[in-house]
């Protein structure tokens, strides 16, 4: 068997666990870290597809900043440990029949995808080399120009308004 | 280009065995007389009150947020950095045009008193 | 890949972690004699010529230290604390490159390269291993359930992430002067000049926003003993603590690792060396030991440091990272690539621009920082 598909699987089964992880842990800072190692599991993904600069932002940006975030928050509001039982009634139904509709979703993509025989591939070769990178470069900042240029309102509006949210007053401190 | 990274999850399983076997290594020759007074936690000699973890002031959110922002910003502009004298003047123009747009949340930011820790 | 290789790798990262064992310890004993001689003492002298076995000493007091456990702490959790903050601090160094291509030397038929990865994403891979070593620390103060720890962790996490951005955006700067990401390729670059020359303003950046990520003097307020005991470490002790003192110790080393590579020419020869004996390109295997010297005086350089300056208060801080750095680092990355664009365009001269003006822009900001931090005072009282 092909090495890199072993470790596609064994990532794979990792990928899941700790995202089951995430689910069923009652502390909220054990769950937090379970979805770091989902992120770590995703960015490993990326290198097997030859993405290593995605990989990177990938650990940086969400392992490295968002879930510091997150982390904070669950420290700030204290909420370490999670009230047994549902808060909403309806929502473990409601919860089960959308895993399923994703479930069915997933199952009907991947038998379509069997029948067409076009497996998942990595886009060409990447070699580890400056010149891929730089080519990656260059798409983002000419073709994909408009997306990233949007990004940073995007990026404006989540800063102003988390200033907005939590900034008091000046005066009504308490 | 895997064998790369093969190597450098080579080293951190290393590294990992190497915290592993030290903290081994502390539980099995340290000596273990645990009492309740021991076990009590550190407080410069006080009784602690309450418990450990408590509440934290909103101020850490907001710059976990900021920062966020700001590690995406460094981000893209690390692959701009390596194609910038290919791009010439456009590329520092819509570098430029990014940043302004951020600039502007930044200075919302200071003038708002968000940079301000008190 | 055989199994050759994996015992390969297993072999280079067990030897590179030893060595960084070996350099946290005698990284002690070297503190500490620097410390005892700007202090005018002598410092540890006693176990061994020179005291020289001091650290090991050290190291066997920790083993026999009995380990407590909080009442209360998340076990898991601070069981697995040291390990998480020790692992980025020795990872880190994976992609630097200690020898030139040329040093690579054959053995029991494989080419065995002095450098763990040699990845295009470098200076990526730095900056993520550097984001994930809040971790450790955070998760440090809250298993140990004491006010103090957590708050130690909080702040020194809020600390390290907000100096993050201007140590990023440093690289950002060094990779617009470099063309690349790559860390063999960076340290090519500075091969007729170093990156201290043509970025004086974005080297000292870089040296203070590391102080700051490392927690290290002027920047220790999350470890501050006289408010909060020791900090994220208040309950640590043993050997978990020594993992803990490990991991910072090991962190100002790959720091200076690091510095010396994007800024201090690497393992290129010093200036005066060029085209003698001396150089790399004549005599390989001195690159390591030009990294060894770069390394060895920059640590000095932050120890001289932790021996001057007092604390600055956290409040200042905070606003020294985000009000300063920040924002001059940002000009700092436009002024390079202007400078660079203007040179390729018009006339290569203009390269010595880049210096000139961000040392100007370097000036402005030390005379905002005057403005930005003392005005509060005068409104508050």
């Amino acid at each position: 068997m092909d090495l890199t598909l072993i470790l596609f699987i064994i990532l794979a089964v990792t990928a899941i666990a700790t995202a089951l992880g995430l689910l069923i842990s009652r502390n909220a800072v054990y769950a937090a870290l379970f979805l770091v190692m989902n992120f770590a599991c995703v960015a490993i993904f990326y290198l097997l597809l030859g993405a290593p600069f995605i990989a990177m932002a990938q650990v940086t940006v969400y392992a490295g900043a968002i879930m510091v975030l997150f982390l904070f928050v669950i420290m700030l509001l204290g909420a370490e440990k999670l009230p047994k039982g549902d808060v909403l009634p309806v929502q473990r139904p409601l919860a089960i029949g959308a895993a399923v509709i994703l479930l069915a979703e997933a199952v009907i993509l991947l038998v379509q995808r069997f029948q067409s025989t076009a497996m998942l591939q990595a886009p060409g070769t990447v070699e580890n080399s400056m010149d891929s990178l730089r080519e990656m470069s260059g798409l983002l900042f000419t073709e994909y120009l408009l997306p990233f240029e949007v990004t940073s309102i995007l990026l404006l509006v989540a800063m102003v308004g988390a200033i907005v949210l939590t900034k008091q007053e000046k005066g009504t401190r308490g | 280009m895997l064998l790369e990274y093969a190597a450098i999850a080579a080293f951190i399983f290393v590294t990992i065995l190497v915290g592993f076997i030290a903290i081994i290594l502390g539980m099995l020759f340290g000596p273990k007389k645990s009492t309740d007074v021991k076990a009590m936690p550190y407080e410069s000699g006080m009784n602690p009150i309450g418990p450990g973890t408590r509440r934290m002031p909103v101020r850490f959110y907001l710059i976990a947020v900021l920062f966020i922002l700001f590690d995406i910003e460094t981000v893209f502009l690390l692959p701009w950095a390596i194609v910038f004298r290919k791009l010439g003047v456009f590329g520092l123009v819509e570098m430029a045009v990014f940043i302004a747009i951020l600039l502007v949340g930044y200075i919302y930011a200071w003038k708002k008193g968000a940079l301000e820790w008190d | 890949m055989t199994f050759a290789s994996i015992l390969e790798w297993l072999i280079k990262g067990f030897v590179w972690v030893m060595i960084l064992l070996g350099g946290f310890a005698y990284l002690t004993y070297y503190e500490r004699r620097a410390l005892a001689r700007i202090q005018v003492r002598i410092g540890p002298n006693r176990a061994g010529p020179l005291g020289l076995l001091q650290p090991i000493a050290d190291a066997i007091k920790l083993i026999f230290k009995e380990e407590l456990m909080p009442a209360r702490a998340d076990k898991l959790l601070f069981f697995l604390a040291p390990i998480i903050t020790l692992t980025p601090a020795l990872v880190i160094t994976a992609v630097v490159p200690f020898g030139p291509e040329g040093l690579n030397f054959p053995l029991f038929g494989r080419v065995i390269t002095w450098q763990i990865a040699d990845i295009n994403v470098g200076i990526l891979y730095i900056m993520s291993i550097a984001s994930i070593a809040v971790y450790g620390i955070v998760l440090a103060g809250w298993s140990s359930n004491n006010k103090y720890a957590m708050l130690g962790g909080l702040r020194s996490t809020a600390q390290m992430i907000s100096y993050e951005l201007a140590l990023g955006l440093s690289f950002v700067s060094v990779i617009v002067l470099a063309d690349s990401t790559r860390m063999i390729d960076i340290v090519e670059a500075q091969k007729s000049m170093w990156f201290m020359v043509l970025q004086p303003v974005g080297m000292v950046i870089f040296l203070i926003a590391t102080l700051a990520e490392v927690n290290r003097s002027p920047f220790d307020m999350p470890e501050a003993e006289q408010e909060l005991a020791a900090g994220y470490h208040s309950e640590y002790g043993g050997m978990k603590f020594a993992l803990l003192f490990m991991a910072e110790y090991d962190k100002m080393i790959a720091i200076c690792i690091i510095a010396a590579t994007i800024f201090f020419g690497g393992y290129r020869e010093f200036w005066f060396l060029q085209n003698t004996w001396f150089s790399v390109d004549q005599t390989p295997i001195l690159g390591p030991v030009y990294v060894f010297i770069k390394v060895f005086i920059l640590l000095f350089g932050m120890i001289w440091v932790r021996a001057t300056l007092p604390r600055i208060r956290y409040d200042r801080l905070m606003a020294f990272g985000w009000k300063i750095l920040l924002p001059l680092s940002l000009a700092l990355v436009f002024l390079t690539a202007t400078g660079i664009l203007l040179a390729q365009e018009v006339n290569p001269l203009f390269m010595w621009g880049i210096p000139v003006v961000s040392l100007a822009a370097g000036f402005i900001a030390i005379l905002g920082m005057y403005q930005t931090l003392r005005r509060k005072e005068h409104a508050r009282a």
